[in-house]
């Protein structure tokens, strides 16, 4: 695309091989990432968050990646050794889990978590580090960081535990962040907070973002470009302003699901699927 | 000021943890003290519903009716149950189990002699059996479906199927008779036996008190082979519990959060994955170990090994009911104890079990 390209994907296709057959998940998708906040919206299954693992190298063992191009930088994704992949995880692309519940490790304290991943990839000592991972936490938005950093999972909310993941995934400073329903398991409540707290983060660091989500409100309102994904297909690519015009009838289908708040209160159409959208 | 800070949250933070350890030691007491009751109360049923006369087994078949009614009231026979049971509590607290009949010691003092042999042989092989057992599980998990998998499984079942009994005479024929790398039954050479005062008991500890590194070595070299072969079954069992924690933990979500973090494998499975297995297995581990101190009869037979198993054994074969009820109070108070033990550690490893 622009020459300021930090990742560019060219027909990647994930298959993989089960018991009752090879389940295509991704078949096909391309996309250009720069310093933007690039949105991949479809429904469950669409092969949305399988494409966000791919560019961790974190496809399930019984999954197979081919990709025309998976460039980032002059890495070439496709085949990189164990110990390159570690150099690029957590330092140079992260991603944040979708529920805090299970994505923290129960037996370590939050701040030991947090800790593991900026030394992980900074030779610093213990007290700097630890200081590097309370002022995250503060910039996450947690009052009491000290408090927070002696905690174990269980110990904080929901919320709560979504900032220190945010926090954990963004100490090492990486270049692009994928977030894969970053908020789905929250409260609607929370769920804007984090939201804002996960934007003006990655505006001023600058990072690219991949939000990965089904909420196409939510997508909408915090990215620049939206992909639209189907049964494995990128379907449409639009910018998030122009959402209204989409002209992919699933996508438009999916906006006249959502209920509007002025308007009338008729019934909500359902989505009429037509085979033809999983070819091309 | 931010190691300030530090500080106070953490002197809170222990004070905090101080008063609720308080608290939940008071419970354990207070529990232990019930379970230990209700042992008793099993216990002294059983003794009273067994078809042994424990009267008879005193005096003998020949003795006159007048000498087996002295004797009974001597015994408190003829008092009511319910007053029976309180003499035998007050006994035990005090230590009294009575007279066995088999040795006419004191059975508290057979038991302090006895005991300390099973318990050497029993740590020593739950040492073996976790320091293989759980690498070997961690092993097999990690290469699920694979040779490493299969040959541990192989070795783990082999553990299961051969009989105790087979695997010590096998390990006596070809490790003592026949590479005479170890030495044979018993726990010590029978030239060296009245050299050892019994301090601890424990004849590895003993040795060293006494700083005779001969004897100390030929300890080890009895103890070594019963101690493998029991190790080999609870390495069996706890490799495989630990095979299935670690596959189960493996699939959890926060060890793809720490690859995505872009930490090494080995961290991975050792700190993040052992972390959190080592919460269930320290239970698995602490039940091996009970069972193990129970005494394991047949390996205490075919070693020659004078421990709690064969003691007990050779005094209900002989109606020695004092003996045998005062082995199972302790065999009791052994299981609570390792429960106790394990329900601490449980709460060391795991924080969301410390309320």
């Amino acid at each position: 695309m622009t020459t300021d390209t930090l990742l560019s994907v060219k027909n990647l296709a994930i298959t993989f091989s089960t018991s009752k057959g090879p389940v295509h998940a991704v078949r096909g998708v391309s996309f250009d990432l720069g310093r933007e906040r690039l949105g991949i919206v479809g429904e469950s299954g669409s092969g949305k968050s399988q494409t966000g693992r791919a560019i961790l190298g974190l496809t399930a063992a019984n999954g197979k990646i081919t990709a025309d191009q998976m460039q980032f930088h002059d890495l070439d994704l496709r085949n990189l050794s164990k110990r390159d992949w570690r150099k690029v995880r957590g330092a140079r692309i992260s991603m944040i889990m979708q529920d805090p519940k299970y994505s923290l490790n129960p037996v370590m304290t939050i701040g030991d978590q947090i800790i593991e991943a900026y030394r992980e990839h900074h030779k610093v000592n213990a007290i700097e580090a630890k200081r590097r991972a309370l002022d995250m936490l503060a910039a996450v938005k947690i009052r009491d960081p000290e408090r927070v950093f002696n905690s174990y999972p269980h110990e904080v909310s929901g919320g709560m535990g979504q900032r220190v993941m945010i926090a954990m995934m963004l100490i090492p400073d990486p270049e692009i962040l994928i977030a894969d329903e970053p908020t789905s398991a929250l409260d609607v409540t929370v769920q804007l907070q984090v939201m804002a707290i996960l934007d003006d983060l990655v505006r001023e660091r600058g990072m690219a973002l991949v939000f990965i989500s089904h909420d196409l409100h939510l997508v909408s309102s915090f990215c620049d470009r939206v992909l639209v994904m189907y049964q494995g297909h990128v379907v449409e690519e639009i910018r998030a302003s122009e959402l209204d015009q989409a002209k992919h009838p699933y996508t438009q289908g999916l906006l006249n699901c959502l209920p509007k708040m002025d308007g009338n209160h008729a019934e909500l159409p359902v989505l009429t699927r037509e085979a033809s959208w999983a070819e091309t | 000021m931010f190691a300030v800070t530090r500080n106070a949250s953490d002197g809170r933070k222990r004070a905090r943890l101080f008063s609720r350890t308080g608290a939940s030691l008071v419970r354990i007491i207070f529990s232990l003290l019930i379970t230990f009751i209700g042992l008793l109360l099993v216990t002294f049923l059983i003794g009273r519903v067994l078809p042994i006369d424990p009267v008879l087994a005193a005096v003998g078949d020949h003795a006159s009716e007048q000498v087996y009614q002295r004797v009974k009231e001597e015994m408190g026979l003829n008092l009511p149950l319910w007053q029976q049971f309180f003499v035998y509590i007050s006994n035990v607290v005090q230590g009294d189990f009575g007279t066995s009949v088999l040795t006419s010691n004191p059975v508290l003092e057979d038991i302090k002699r006895v005991f300390p042999a099973t318990l050497e042989l029993a740590t020593l092989a739950t040492i073996i059996g976790v320091f293989l057992g759980v690498p070997a599980g961690v092993f097999a998990a990690i290469n699920k479906g694979k040779w490493p998998d299969h040959i541990v499984r192989i070795i783990g079942l082999a553990g299961y199927s051969m009989p105790i009994f087979w695997l010590g005479l096998m390990g006596l024929l070809v490790f003592y008779l026949k590479l005479d790398w170890v030495a044979g039954p018993g726990r010590l050479d029978a030239f060296y036996v009245d050299f050892i005062e019994p301090t601890t008991g424990l004849m590895l500890i003993d040795t060293l008190i006494e700083g005779d590194m001969d004897l100390f070595w030929n300890a080890v070299s009895h103890i070594i082979l019963p101690a493998s072969i029991l190790a080999y079954f609870s390495l069996a069992y706890i490799a495989r519990m630990t095979r299935s924690f670690m596959l189960e933990q493996l699939s959890q979500e926060y060890i793809l959060t720490a690859r995505v973090k872009g930490i090494s494998e080995t961290r991975i499975i050792w700190r993040h994955a052992l972390g959190n297995v080592m919460v269930p297995l320290v239970t698995v581990i602490a039940l091996s170990y009970a069972n193990l101190l129970e005494g394991s009869v047949l390996t205490e037979i075919i070693f020659a090994w004078p421990g709690l198993g064969l003691y007990i054994t050779n005094s209900l074969l002989n109606a020695d009911m004092n003996a045998v009820l005062g082995g199972t109070v302790v065999v009791g108070a052994v299981f609570i104890g390792v429960n106790m033990l394990s329900d601490v550690l449980y709460r060391l490893l795991d924080p969301r079990a410390r309320r």
